[in-house]
């Protein structure tokens, strides 16, 4: 099934080569550190507004985009960091974004919950809960009647299953058989609301079942899981349209937002522990250095190179200047 | 010319628009295999296929949704809703998505689709099937908002929007698809967006009205013309932008200004014209600027009271006779 996936893996057990498995260690832990120096910045107040942190999540967005090509397209609700970084944004812009500046992704635009970049693809950055599901259905529209063969991997919580937007899009995908994998990142509570206050079916991959796309509930802490799960459903969506609804079992360490610092309202201190034993990087840093794909020495390097590239990130975004004030009537529309 | 209704008027701008650029498709609820609630989208799976004439289930905000995605990703789509009305069910989609994505992305996203259909009062479809949606979409910036009166208009500006590289709300009315009209039979014959059209020339008076509200003034018109008063009309075809230097020239012209429109009253369109007429050319006014509004009420069935709720031609007339000081003259 992800035979073409695994070059040289099989000497480590792991399906993934040494190169593959640093790459994705990298990409894990570069979100993970860009968003703890976010997490700062907001604190300083250089960042506003919103800022919903994906720590935790990394192995869905590194291990899903591991898969990809770089013409397929990728959209996300508003915890999207992770996906856009993933997708190959480059850090320095992201961070700008965030810090409303004129280098931003989005010139300072559209800020944390709208990153958007059309050269990698990635497609937004969506606040609106369950808006951008039809989106995507329409990406896998305009893909097959382009005649292509891109997919396109649709980001969202658990929090957006109950809308009628998840109902429709699946619908619609499934009856006009369109390239899109629906990637449900269950994180167990929609802000503070958990999956079993929210949903009277909470496999949510079961939803997928109603509507006849192949579905499937993967370990979303493991970024080898997701990534074979999301292969599988990449060949299908590539080579016969089909859908794909894949259920991604992750859990978030912070609160829904930075006003929601610490998420103890409505969960234990206990249950967040318990959580942080399955951490998506420690796991996959652990049974890296256990199959000898990696030494100490290589995760030192790595945390290096992450950690200075998130400095620069920083140094960026704080030497960017703000938007002029004539940019608040440019891009309303486009001009012919 | 040619002379066609309306509602041919618009299929022929979908053919043209279709056979020019491929990227174009229609897609909506019984566009294709029904040929269209109101039959605007006749012939069209026939000629085009149902990739490019997709019918959808009914989920306004799922279609609508799909309209824009595609749209971000290089199509052109035009996503009929059966009744304006039941855009509703999509107005997060077009205000939060549609409006918004070229902003919010800094400009590397726009989206060009055009949602089109019937909307505003017609015959006793009653309060849920009667609203000047015009209302709900004008106030957003991102969105451009079209009321075409005329068979040519429906045509010309039909194309200019699909044309254009930004979301259109263009809303037509069930009671014009049977209007008949003369309309030029040169493919590239395209109105602008953002340009209003005096209809008739006049000294004493400038009356503003679009759609069935027009041709109501224009009856008005030509009874006050054996009074001695000679009314310009002017058609704003776009609602948004707005093309204000027509109307304030107008008005600089005549002194007077009465707006007519269908919808409710409370916040309407004819609340902004009077705003900026007042803001820009009130040196230049005789008289106050007179607003003839549908009441602020939801449209009832009864025959007798929908005729309430619309403006009628008395009210036109009664007011322009008021700016004018010609009461009881």
């Amino acid at each position: 099934m992800a035979k073409t996936l695994t070059r040289g893996g099989a000497s480590s057990g792991l399906g993934v080569d040494a190169a593959v498995a640093k790459q994705l260690l990298t990409d894990m832990l570069l979100i993970r550190r860009f968003e703890e120096k976010a997490a700062e910045a907001y604190t300083l107040g250089k960042i506003g507004g919103f800022l919903h942190l994906y720590i935790g999540e990394e192995a869905v967005a590194v291990g899903t985009t591991s898969v990809l090509r770089p013409d397929d397209y990728a959209i996300s609700a508003y915890r999207e960091h992770g996906h856009c970084l993933a997708k190959g944004s480059d850090p320095k812009r992201v961070m700008a974004e965030l810090y409303g500046r004129r280098d931003g992704l989005c010139k300072g635009k559209g800020g944390s919950m709208h990153l958007f970049d059309r050269s990698t693809n990635f497609l937004g950055g969506h606040a609106i809960v369950g808006a951008h599901l039809p989106i995507a259905a329409g990406v896998g529209f305009a893909i097959k009647y382009q005649g292509g063969d891109q997919v396109i991997v649709c980001y969202f919580g658990d929090g957006a299953v109950p809308e009628g937007e998840f109902h429709e899009s699946m619908n619609l995908a499934a009856l006009w058989k369109l390239p899109v994998i629906f990637l449900c990142e269950n994180n167990r509570y929609a802000m503070g609301t958990s999956v079993e206050r929210a949903l009277a079916q909470t496999e949510i991959w079961r939803f997928g079942q109603t509507y006849g796309v192949p579905s499937e509930r993967v370990d979303g802490m493991d970024v080898l899981a997701v990534r074979e799960a999301v292969a599988r459903a990449v060949t299908r969506a590539r080579q016969h349209k089909t859908p794909a609804l894949l259920e991604a079992d992750t859990y978030r360490y912070r609160g829904h937002s930075m006003r929601d610092p610490a998420g103890a309202v409505y969960r234990t201190k206990e249950e967040v522990e318990r959580e942080k034993l399955r951490d998506p990087i420690v796991l996959f840093r652990d049974k890296l250095l256990a199959a000898g794909l990696l030494a100490e020495a290589d995760v030192r390097a790595i945390e290096k190179d992450v950690n200075d590239r998130v400095d620069e990130a920083v140094a960026f975004a704080d030497a960017s200047p703000e938007p002029p004030g004539e940019w608040l009537f440019t891009d309303i529309y486009k001009e012919a | 010319m040619a002379v066609m209704t309306y509602r041919e008027a618009l299929n022929l701008a979908l053919r043209e628009e279709m056979r020019r650029d491929p990227r174009v498709f229609v897609i909506g609820e019984e566009v294709g295999l029904y040929e269209g609630a109101y039959k605007v989208t006749q012939g069209l799976l026939k000629e085009f296929g149902g990739q490019r004439v997709v019918d959808t289930p009914i989920a306004e905000s799922g279609f609508t949704g799909v309209g824009i995605g595609a749209a971000m990703v290089g199509l052109r789509p035009v996503v009929e809703m059966m009744t304006f009305n039941f855009a509703l069910l999509a107005l997060d989609q077009i205000v939060n998505s549609a409006a918004k994505m070229h902003y919010m992305s800094g400009g590397q996203f726009n989206v060009p689709i055009v949602i089109r259909g019937p909307g505003g009062p017609a015959a006793q479809l009653a309060a849920q099937h009667s609203q000047s949606m015009e209302t709900y979409f004008y106030h957003v910036p991102g969105l451009k908002v079209v009321r075409p009166t005329t068979p040519m208009d429906a045509k010309g500006l039909l194309k200019s929007a699909i044309r254009d590289d930004n979301p259109v709300i263009f809303i037509e009315s069930e009671t014009l698809y049977s209007v008949k009209g003369e309309v030029p039979d040169d493919p590239e014959f395209l109105i602008p967006l953002g340009k209003a059209l005096v209809r008739r020339e006049g000294t004493d008076v400038t009356v503003i009205a679009y759609m069935g509200m027009m041709y109501r003034a224009m009856e008005a018109a030509e009874e006050l013309e054996k009074e001695g008063i000679s009314v310009e009309l002017v058609d704003p075809r776009t609602l948004r932008p707005m093309d204000t230097e027509t109307i304030i020239g107008s008005v600089r012209k005549t002194h007077r200004a009465v707006i007519v429109e269908a919808g409710a009253g409370f916040a309407g369109m004819g609340s902004e014209i009077a705003a900026f007429v007042t803001e820009q050319a009130f040196d230049d006014l005789d008289a106050p600027v007179e607003r003839v509004t549908g009441a602020n009420a939801p449209m009832p069935y009864a025959r007798n009271l929908e005729k309430l709720k619309t403006p009628s031609k008395d009210k036109i007339l009664a007011a322009v006779r008021r700016v004018c000081n010609a009461n009881g003259g």
